[in-house]
């Protein structure tokens, strides 16, 4: 179940300069979009990974095993910076919601009690 | 992935599971440079009885040695960059009517870096050797040094190498 969190008063009450309340206005949603996230876990997955080689071998060719363990710790920290917070460029396919006014006018087909399937009602605010 | 809370525990467990592996490989990667089996060619060492100290019988009826001796060792190449420490420590062996094998170790040892690894030693008896009964005069002792190589991940890897030999005293001193 998923729970759309949007703000009513829009992004005044930040106190931010107008162009960081456009760009980055994302980070207030707690929700990230479908494409979105499937990008956020793809980046995530390969940062880490891509982090960890990197650590073991810069760490076996020097001989020296804290460097490889600051090396991966410093790789998590830049990827958890990344792909966590929500960034625009991980909202760039908004889901496009039925506006309220306009699922009233298309009301909830009536079932048949015989069919006996069951329907979400779409959640709307 | 659909909050933050969400994400950022995803991140942080798949990063410990690749920690896991990590640490893993660089304790495989380890093996290479020092194989298990060879371990002991890897070291070379020499002990020395120089003198018997004290032989006596205890009150409770054991026999008790204190000795010097010395000790040389090169343990340099049993270092990788997955090395702790090395502990090693010198036991006496001998056999005795009552116990077919006894083990007493004398003296022990942390290493913690290559270069403190090779060295040259006078050095007493850190614990005595004392046996469970009196058998020890003129018993013929065996020092053997073993050796155990903690790596900082991985597995620790015990080995050992016999040194000399030597005959306690035939009478109390």
């Amino acid at each position: 179940m998923v729970v759309i969190k949007k703000s009513r008063y829009g992004d005044q009450e930040l106190g931010l300069p107008r162009f960081a309340r456009v760009s980055f206005s994302s980070l207030r949603s707690a929700q990230m979009d479908w494409q979105g996230q499937k990008r956020a876990e793809i980046v995530m997955q390969f940062m880490l990974v891509v982090f960890a080689i990197a650590g073991l071998g810069i760490g076996y060719t020097i001989g020296s095993f804290p460097t490889m363990m600051l090396t991966y710790a410093g790789g998590v920290v830049i990827t958890a910076l990344i792909t966590v917070p929500n960034w625009p460029f991980f909202n760039r396919h908004p889901s496009k919601w039925l506006d309220p006014s306009e699922a009233e006018r298309h009301p909830k087909p009536h079932l048949n009690v015989a069919a006996a399937s069951k329907k979400k009602a779409p959640k709307h605010k | 992935m659909h909050s933050f809370g969400y994400r950022l525990n995803t991140v942080l467990t798949f990063a410990l599971l690749l920690l896991a592996v990590l640490c893993g490989a660089a304790s495989f990667l380890d093996a290479f440079n020092s194989p298990l089996s060879a371990s002991s060619s890897y070291v070379q060492a020499n002990a020395q009885v120089v003198k018997v100290n004290r032989f006596r019988r205890q009150l409770n009826g054991a026999d008790e040695v204190s000795l010097t001796f010395n000790v040389s060792l090169d343990m340099k190449r049993l270092f990788t960059w997955n090395t702790k420490q090395v502990f090693v420590f010198l036991a006496a062996e001998y056999e005795t009517p009552k116990n077919a094998l006894n083990q007493i170790s004398l003296w022990d040892h942390i290493i913690l870096d290559k270069d403190q690894a090779m060295f040259q030693t006078k050095v007493t008896t850190k614990y005595p050797l004392i046996d469970q009964g009196s058998n020890l005069r003129g018993r013929k002792v065996d020092l053997i040094l073993h050796w155990h190589v903690m790596p900082k991940t991985g597995r620790m890897i015990r080995d050992k190498l016999r040194l000399s030999d030597f005959h306690l005293p035939e009478a109390y001193t």
